[in-house]
């Protein structure tokens, strides 16, 4: 460094000359530009741009100036210094982003690796879809129903119209609880409920139970000694055959489709009167292939119906035997199976594939069927 | 019941353009249940001509088969005979069960018979056979006999198409019978409904008979409630040799019954035409006056099926000087049954208590066509018809004489009158009917309708429909006949629904969150053996042994309902893994049955059904039940967590059993608290009771090795069992809203060293509460046994997080919570900070 000098021309410090600074700036940015990573960048700044680069140095030789000269040599190096150093920052932000950049891609997974930590659970679908069954009736202002599986024979036959002497009470449909004469069995139907909600509330009673139901069929594709059933009862002022007609339709279009609707067909049970069997239109032919040969139906075997349940109005009896008067009030009921609804709703071949409990058949149907 | 529609249609004027398909879905829109209209016959495909067997000669043939070459004469189909050959058919013949001059069936070349059996001329045994003489089953008429059908001589002429000429194609509609409706199981029944669904008069086949002067035979019924009608009428001199004409042999076959002589065929025939059985007997064989009464104690029957059958003092017996001869209703006795000699017969048209036949049918396992009809309930007037058509049936088929006389002892028959009240109809069926509706369909029916007195009218119901009692019957008479499908499609206007209750929403929740746990559902059948409790290891004097047993299991192995839900979900996870599944985690919700006492005796009570049973009648009742309470279990093997290209997986251990508890509590609101307990099926060493609050629960942990090889389960699986009615028994406890902090939080590690049979769960809760309110959270993170402490002790680490509701906690606060909680925690458990 110079000693400060008052008397001579500025030109004559070399590093300050303007020659010198745009050699220092050229070759800085020549640095700069050069740098391809971020290490060596940081190098440049060093060599360039630290305390010890060219124009670092020359900026403490204005010092050894004459005071006019100083203002004009400040002003050249202050400017290659801001030249340099916007370099630097522009280089540093291009190499970031390239760092940046390069990472992200080196980072890259394969995403199609699976992640099945923990198998997924699900819910059986019999039971799902009884809560559907039951949230659509909740819907039309139905309250759900429940009742114990193991019965007295009472509330399972004789309140509803089968006297002791009635077929339905063979020991070849149902379970008797030991000993045979003990009153107590495995409730072969959901109807007793029927009998307990009107033994507990009154009129209006609009209640949808679904639940376990119980028979001595062996296990084979189409039948189970355990199944399910879902039962509606109504009992209100002016109820009709109309309105049963009108709630089934409902159900069954809520269940199977738009347009799908039922039949009622004249039949015979202890505890209603009158009585109906009840056919769901066939929601995959929809009845185009009654009597056309060129296209068979499986799902109703061409019948162009599907026999779902039964029902019909309450028998005046049944309302006797739980205390209601059926001159004010009348009221109907329908049953139907809930495995048989899934096996035609579903598709599900096999009645065996609901009771197994084998994982593969119920995993696919998850939290709703 | 099988209803051919040719017979049909003599009782119905049905149009030539109906089919029976037409006829089914009519007769299903009024209530009858056709399940298949049978074609029978539309599989026969002509030429198919009677033929006359003009001669024929026997052959021997070496491979020892003898055949006879026939000259059959077809009429029109004849072929010129050769030589001195009458003009016919040459036809080679294995059967030889018929003679020159018989009336058979021929399928000539073209034919193609049931089966899809075609018919040609081919070259057989030496000669050209030029068509075939068929079989009833050939022709799938029947298996009556083997050999060729030998026709009657009535059926026509060589020649005509016998397709025709024997009724061979014909429409059967196959009927189920509910039970209110043992009229239908008639063809007059049938009719009527039929006449009735098609609008058309309808003529009842039914007149009534003169009555007689005389007995028959002798005859005393004894217990009239049995029995209110027995009537008796006889033949003199039947033909033996008189076979039941071809109609009536057809008619039969197609009904499902099989002609076996004129006699039963008669008694068949007028069954199936007006619903009344008819039994006859051989009145050589009858010894003193016949006897309807009650059976006596120890006394046997001898039936025609030559069974020797101990009888009910409940069976009706029909009886003789010489002991029981038959189970009324049910079957004839062997000792007086017809044969084909016999020439006197006593036709019985008896009317018997509906369920009295009934219970007899099922004590003696004896369904038969005439059980059937009596326990639905035969018209109670048709008797004397039945039994005067029957003998003039055999007078005019079997050449008999009928005697003079008819025995009839009969209670009178009383009308049944129904009072009703027109609207009725309206009110129940939601279609507006006006009484001329009403009565006129109910006219169709057969009822006699009284004058209409302010819509009051009484209404007679006909003798044939005993089920008719009610308004509500009447009704539903009215809407059949006007047409279920006519009935509107309304909803009612129902109340607002206060929608699932607590208990089924918490169900709902459980399950949700179970399976959203990664759990699968299950149902498992609740039937269990009583081996179980053994392989459950369960103590002799543990209440789950106590079961309800079934009177009558579908398998003698599984007699019991479960009283627990494990033994189920066991078997459902073997057999999962015994398909080959390896990570495991299934669930159950669904009732256990546990009776306080088992086999308690009492009489059930059996309030009646004319009115609400009191209140005392429906406690009792309910106490006949056992508890039903609602569990929830759950089984897991393999991994919780799956190894993977991730790294390794995490067994399932009793942890998982313990934390699946705690999402069913949570589910329900509930906090769950775990201790240690020894309870079977758990391994001893590592099973929880859970308690809310003193009451314990359920158990979760891992499985008793013993128990997972006798149940054939994979190594090392845990399970939980949850008793839903005690876990969550009241009402919905609203959740309170917690206070917090936004405070910055103190974080404070401890590792305190304590006996190694401490709880740890105790050591927290020491923690806590010496900790006092400043502290937020204390979480166990690691837990040591080793080296690095004592024998008989272990290291358990704490983090503690601690923070004030208004304030940052000043290092001397933190300082003194942190002393606080571990001297508490060495007060309560001697646990003491590690060095």
């Amino acid at each position: 460094m110079s000693a400060p000098n008052s008397s001579f021309d500025p030109v004559e410090v070399t590093a300050l000359h303007p020659d010198e600074v745009q050699r220092a700036v050229d070759e800085a940015l020549a640095a700069i530009s050069a740098a391809t990573t971020l290490d060596e960048l940081k190098q440049v700044r060093l060599a360039h741009a630290g305390d010890r680069s060219p124009l670092a140095l020359a900026n403490r030789e204005i010092g050894a100036l004459p005071p006019q000269a100083r203002s004009e040599a400040g002003q050249r190096i202050g400017g290659a210094r801001g030249r340099v150093r916007s370099a630097l920052e522009e280089r540093q932000a291009t190499l970031s982003d390239e760092r940046d950049a390069r990472v992200l891609v080196e980072e890259r997974v394969d995403v199609t690796e699976p992640w099945d930590v923990r198998p997924r659970g699900a819910r059986h679908p019999l039971t799902t879809l009884q809560e559907r069954i039951a949230d659509l009736f909740i819907g039309m202002g139905y309250e759900v129903a429940e009742g114990p599986e193991v019965e007295a024979e009472w509330f399972n036959f004789d309140a509803l119209n089968m006297p002791p002497a009635h077929p339905a009470r063979e020991m070849t449909d149902t379970f008797f609880v030991e000993s045979a004469d003990s009153g107590v069995v495995l409730r072969t139907h959901t109807s007793p409920v029927q009998v307990r909600t009107m033994l507990t509330t009154s009129p209006p009673i609009y209640v949808i139970c679904p639940g376990r139901t119980f028979r001595t069929d062996e296990l084979d594709a189409t039948h189970t000694p355990v199944f399910s059933q879902v039962e509606g009862l109504v009992v209100d002022r002016g109820i009709t055959m109309a309105h049963l007609k009108g709630t089934l339709d409902h159900f069954a279009s809520s269940m199977f489709g738009e347009g799908i609707g039922t039949r009622l067909r004249p039949s015979y049970f202890p505890f209603t009167e009158p009585s109906a069997e009840l056919d769901l239109r066939c929601f995959v032919c929809r009845g185009a292939s009654v009597g056309n040969p060129d296209r068979p139906c499986r799902t109703c075997s061409s019948e162009g119906w599907i026999e779902w349940g039964g029902c019909g109005m309450v028998n005046p009896k049944v309302l006797v035997a739980c205390g209601i008067d059926p001159d004010e009030y009348s009221g109907f009921a329908f049953g139907m199976g809930i495995e048989r609804t899934l096996m035609f709703r579903h598709g599900v071949e096999d009645m065996r594939d609901m009771v197994e409990g084998d994982v593969r058949f119920t995993a696919p149907f998850g939290l709703e069927v | 019941m099988r209803v051919p529609l040719s017979w049909l249609r003599d009782l119905v004027d049905l149009s030539e353009q109906v089919t029976a398909r037409d006829v089914a879905e009519r007769l299903i829109g009024v209530g009858l249940e056709v399940e298949t209209v049978d074609h029978v016959g539309a599989d026969l495909v002509g030429p198919l001509v009677l033929g006359r067997v003009l001669t024929f000669a026997e052959e021997q043939h070496s491979n020892g088969k003898t055949v006879r070459w026939c000259r059959v004469d077809v009429g029109e189909h004849n072929e010129p005979g050769a030589s001195e050959e009458p003009d016919g058919r040459g036809i080679v013949c294995g059967a030889r069960n018929f003679d020159e001059g018989d009336l058979v069936v021929v399928a000539l070349p073209g034919a193609v018979l049931p089966g899809g059996f075609s018919i040609s001329a081919r070259k057989t045994y030496g000669h050209v056979s030029d068509g075939m003489i068929c079989s009833p089953s050939e022709l799938a008429v029947g298996d009556e006999h083997d050999g060729i059908w030998v026709l009657p001589d009535d059926v026509g002429a060589p020649g005509q198409d016998a397709v025709v000429a024997l009724g061979l194609r014909d429409d059967v509609l196959d009927i189920a019978v509910t039970p209110d409706r043992g009229y239908a199981l008639s063809m007059r029944g049938v009719a009527r409904e039929c006449a009735a669904a098609f609008e058309l008069a309808f003529t009842d086949p039914v007149h009534e008979v003169k009555q007689a002067d005389a007995e028959s035979w002798p005859a005393q019924v004894l217990d009239a409630e049995a029995c209110d009608r027995f009537v008796l009428q006889s033949v003199s001199g039947l033909n033996p040799a008189a076979a039941s004409p071809h109609w009536m042999q057809q008619r039969l076959r197609l009904a499902g019954m099989r002609p076996i002589s004129l006699a039963v065929d008669v008694t068949n025939y007028v069954m199936l035409e007006l619903g009344q059985p008819l039994h006859a007997y051989d009145r050589t064989r009858l010894s003193g006056p016949i006897v309807v009464r009650r059976a006596a104690a120890g006394e046997k029957v001898h039936t025609l099926d030559d069974a020797v059958r101990d009888v009910d003092v409940d069976d009706a017996l029909i009886t003789d000087d010489s002991g029981p001869i038959g189970i009324a209703g049910v079957m004839g006795g062997a000792s007086t049954e017809i044969d084909r000699e016999s020439t006197d017969i006593v036709i019985e048209a008896a009317h018997f208590d509906a369920s009295t036949i009934a219970r007899s049918a099922r004590r003696h396992k004896l369904p038969s066509e005439a059980s059937r009809r009596f326990a639905r309930g035969v018209d109670p007037v048709l008797q004397e018809v039945a039994a005067e058509r029957a003998v003039s049936l055999l007078a005019e088929l079997g050449e008999a004489s009928i005697d003079p006389g008819r025995t009839v002892v009969a209670q009178p028959v009383v009308a049944t009158v129904v009072p009703f009240v027109t609207q009725a109809a309206s009110r129940l069926v939601g279609v507006q009917f006006s009484d001329a509706d009403v009565v006129g369909y109910l006219e169709m029916i057969g009822c006699h309708v009284g004058p209409v007195d302010a819509g009051a009218v009484d209404v007679v119901v006909p003798t044939w429909r005993p089920d008719l009692t009610g308004a509500a019957d009447l009704v539903e008479e009215v809407a059949r006949l006007h047409g279920y499908q006519h009935i509107p499609s309304t909803l009612p206007d129902a109340p607002v629904s206060s929608g699932l209750s607590h208990g089924q929403r918490m169900r709902r929740r459980i399950g949700m969150a179970l399976a959203g746990a990664g759990y699968i559902e299950v149902q498992s059948y609740p039937f269990l053996s009583p081996d179980v409790h053994d392989a459950m290891g369960l103590a002799e004097d543990d209440d789950r042994r106590r079961a309800l047993v079934l009177a009558n299991p579908l398998s003698d192995e599984e007699p019991e309902l479960r009283t627990s839900l494990l033994p189920g979900i066991f078997s459902t996870m073997r057999r999962n893994a015994g398909r080959g599944a390896e990570d495991v985690a299934l669930f159950e919700m669904g009732h256990v049955y546990r009776p306080e006492h088992v086999g308690a005796g009492v009489q059930p009570p059996r309030p009646s059904v004319d009115r609400r049973p009191t209140s005392d009648e429906l406690a009792a009742l309910n106490a006949l039940l056992p508890r039903q309470p609602l569990r929830v279990a759950i089984v897991l093997a393999g991994e919780r967590e799956r190894s993977g290209w991730w790294g390794e997986g995490r067994a399932a251990s009793w942890g998982d059993a313990v934390d699946a508890a705690r999402i069913v509590a949570e589910a329900c609101g509930v906090v769950l608290d775990p201790v240690a307990d020894e309870h079977a099926p758990w391994h001893p060493g590592r099973c929880a009771a859970l308690r809310v609050g003193d009451s314990v629960v359920g158990h979760a942990g891992e499985l008793h090795p013993h128990v997972v090889t006798v149940f054939g389960l994979p190594e090392r699986t845990v399970a939980m069992e949850l008793d839903l009615d005690l876990l969550a028994p009241g009402d919905e406890v609203p959740t309170v809203a917690p206070v917090f902090s936004t405070q910055p939080v103190a974080k404070e590690d401890l590792a305190l060293v304590v006996d190694a049979d401490v709880p740890a769960a105790d050591v927290a809760a020491a923690l806590v509460r010496g900790g006092g309110a400043l502290v937020e959270s204390v979480r166990l993170f690691d837990a040591y046994v080793g080296e690095q402490v004592q024998a008989g002790k272990r290291s358990l680490a704490f983090a503690l997080r601690l923070r004030a509701l208004d304030h940052t906690l000043t290092p001397d606060e933190v300082a003194a919570v942190r002393a606080e909680a571990v001297a508490e925690a060495g007060r309560a458990t001697g646990a003491t900070l590690r060095g």
